[in-house]
């Protein structure tokens, strides 16, 4: 279907009502047919690998019309940078990035969210240097999480479909207005193929209305005519000191906002499976996979375990979290990160917290067979850690 | 934009603040003004907290009074002297991170075509020597290369001077300074050479020295940048706190520089000039807008639906 005939519809149509075929693709490509149909004004790319195929498929789609602008960057910070501008000036906007270039680009995040821009990018996460590997590790989420975006975390590609195409309405929302990461596991997704139900109808999103921000755009069309973005803070008193704190309180406001928005989308923050049993495997993204394998050897051997899948971890869902482990006697948390930041935002919402074996953990892009997590749950000891 | 955002609801007049009420009624929205116009109209830039004998505060009182249209123009700053003084000022600008300026400048550009195909935005940036030569460089250079519709101003005060005189980029060779305790040890950036084979249409190295240079070349800039490419504009900016002179003396070391090495130079396209040639007419046009009366006489509008 030609970009200029595509049918303008709600994101509710698009992720509820619109006719889908199963196709399959790899996760890269599940960005492209997420972008094709979000209506996108400006993307903006630098590659890194894994992450350089789906900002290659979105310039595909400015060619053949389904962007309306795109162009490479410079360099992750640049392109951060630009996306800012971008968005600052009222037109929705996309890229993607990751591993060190999360880094590179890393003081954009917390701007974007003090400048309540409703930025979505993705995220295939891979590991930090050094020593050099571009293989899979989720560690730059835990630097993210206090940038003040929200975060949603993809099992497969099918969830980062329609995790992408769900994001634009959330963060553009007038009460959310803060960008939104989706975020998946580098090459384990985005380079395997998987099957994804895809939209298959002539539509597009609605487009990004600027007039419905809470802050006016830098346009000189839209009043108040003279603003200024963005520091509170260029003379010292009281009064500069209170605006920029309270400035802060909005912004994590505006992701506890988000939560009715999300909740309508994803259904709810968190899945569980098998609540009543007394080990319960808490994950989220390709762990989640794994640990379903998990399960499955471990009823064959008679054990009882449960999987409380998380799929937004800002605004983290606690007081989901805690009361799906209410019940649970020992709680098993599979990463692919070293520094276990799963394992502590759990650990800080519940009681008894001395329940959680912290790991299995893999990292620097090894892979977690289910019989590792199968050897924690039996044993309930620390392994890879 | 159309002047209309700027007027002033007659309901609440009596209790807009005397310098916005200043700001609609005498600005210079809707008419460009000149350089010799400087105290005759509210100006753009109110009070600065800059030190005494700042030339960068005098550049930007120079720059942003000879907007071809300031009702149109959005400024992009950084990190430095200037972004105090960016607080100051009655135009829509952005200061977000150190060293982005051309980065955010170019986004914000491509965006505004996108949105607003049929009108004239002039984005503008304008950052120190450090923002500029060295945490902004590539960005600065590499939006020179896409050709970005951007004008790029340097106050180059050939140091750091809001963290308190530290050695740039544009710091002269030799030069003894916070984190050049023996000396700098490398020449000036040549940011102008850079300008020119990076692909601006126009260049220009100017100086407080000359106010009225400033003026004319920062307009071409502007003009130039909306249609033909990506400009430049070095302007040399004494910092007498950093530099430990007089405020009084900063004049005096422009006027001696702009004899010797820091003198004016200028590079201008041929595509550029003939679209100055045939373009000043038109924008001088455009300036000139019927509506011109910013604040109603008549208090007695009908509330709607009444």
């Amino acid at each position: 279907m030609p970009a200029n005939e595509l049918r303008e519809v709600s994101t509710e149509y698009m992720l509820f009502k619109a006719k889908r075929e199963e196709q399959f693709i790899t996760g890269s490509e599940a960005v492209k047919e997420a972008a094709r149909r979000a209506n996108i004004d400006i993307a903006i790319a630098y590659p890194i690998t894994p992450q350089s195929e789906s900002m290659h498929l979105v310039g595909d789609l400015y060619a053949e019309g389904y962007v309306r602008e795109y162009f490479r960057g410079e360099n992750e910070f640049a392109v951060m940078s630009e996306i800012a501008g971008a968005a600052m000036a009222g037109v929705r906007t996309f890229t993607a990035t990751c591993g060190p270039g999360t880094l590179r680009a890393f003081e954009n995040f917390p701007m974007w969210s003090g400048a309540r821009l409703p930025i979505v990018m993705s995220f295939m996460t891979r590991v930090i240097n050094a020593p050099l590997s571009i293989q899979p590790d989720t560690i730059e989420m835990s630097f993210l999480l206090d940038t003040g975006m929200m975060m949603m975390h993809a099992e497969a590609a099918q969830d980062l479909y329609d995790m992408l195409l769900m994001s634009f309405d959330i963060a553009e929302q007038t009460s959310v207005h803060i960008p939104m990461g989706v975020f998946v596991d580098g090459f384990f997704v985005t380079h395997t193929r998987q099957k994804v139900n895809i939209v298959t109808e002539d539509v597009k999103l609605k487009p990004y209305n600027p007039g419905m921000s809470p802050v006016a755009h830098i346009d000189m069309e839209t009043p108040p005519f003279r603003l200024m973005r963005d520091p509170f803070v260029m003379k010292s008193n009281y009064i500069s000191y209170a605006a920029h704190a309270s400035w802060q309180q909005e912004v994590m406001a505006s992701a506890q906002r988000a939560k009715r928005y999300i909740k309508k989308y994803l259904g709810g923050f968190i899945e569980h499976e098998n609540p009543d049993a007394p080990i319960q495997i808490v994950a989220s993204g390709t762990a989640v996979s794994q640990s379903r394998e998990a399960i499955k050897m471990l009823k064959a051997e008679g054990v009882d375990a449960g999987l409380i899948k998380i799929k937004v971890i800002r605004p983290f869902p606690g007081n989901e979290v805690k009361a799906a482990l209410s019940g649970a006697e020992k709680i098993i948390i599979p990463e692919f990160n070293r520094v276990g930041w799963l394992c502590r935002e759990v650990a800080s919402v519940i009681p008894n917290n001395n329940r959680i074996v912290p790991g299995p953990r893999v990292y620097g892009g090894m892979t977690m067979p289910p019989e590792v997590i199968v050897q924690v749950v039996k044993e309930g000891a620390l392994v890879g850690v | 934009m159309s002047l209309d955002i700027t007027r002033i609801n007659p309901y609440f007049e009596d209790v807009m603040p005397q310098e916005y009420r200043d700001l609609v009624k005498n600005g210079s929205f809707g008419s460009e003004k000149r350089l010799g116009d400087l105290g005759t109209f509210k100006e753009l830039l109110e009070e600065h907290p800059m030190c005494a004998g700042c030339h960068l505060a005098l550049a930007f009182r120079i720059l942003v009074s000879s907007l071809p249209r300031p009702e149109d123009s959005i400024m992009v700053g950084s990190t430095g002297c200037s972004s105090l003084a960016f607080t100051q000022l009655a135009l829509h600008n952005i200061h977000s991170l150190f060293g982005n300026q051309n980065a955010v400048a170019s986004g914000l550009k491509r965006a505004l075509e996108l949105r607003f195909p049929d009108k004239i935005k002039d984005v503008i940036v304008m950052a120190g020597d450090g923002a500029t030569a060295d945490i902004g460089l590539d960005m600065t250079l590499h939006s020179w290369f896409r050709g970005e519709n951007i004008t790029t101003v340097m106050f180059d005060n050939e140091l750091y001077a809001n963290t308190g005189g530290q050695e740039s980029g544009m710091t002269q060779c030799g030069a003894v300074l916070h984190m050049a305790p023996t000396g700098k040890k490398f020449q000036k950036i040549n940011v102008y050479d850079l300008a020119v084979s990076s692909g601006c249409a126009y260049a220009a190295v100017v100086s407080t020295a000359k106010p009225k240079n400033i003026s004319e070349c920062f307009k071409k800039a502007v003009l130039i940048a909306r249609e033909v490419g990506p400009t430049y504009i070095q302007i040399f900016t004494p910092c007498p706190t950093n530099l430990k002179i007089k405020p009084s003396d900063s004049k005096k070391i422009a006027t001696e520089r702009f004899k010797g090495d820091y003198t004016f130079r200028e590079h201008i396209t041929d595509e550029a000039k003939e679209y100055l040639a045939i373009s000043k007419d038109g924008i001088k046009k455009q300036a000139i807008e019927p509506e011109t009366v910013l604040i109603s006489d008549d208090k007695e509008i009908p509330l709607e639906g009444s």
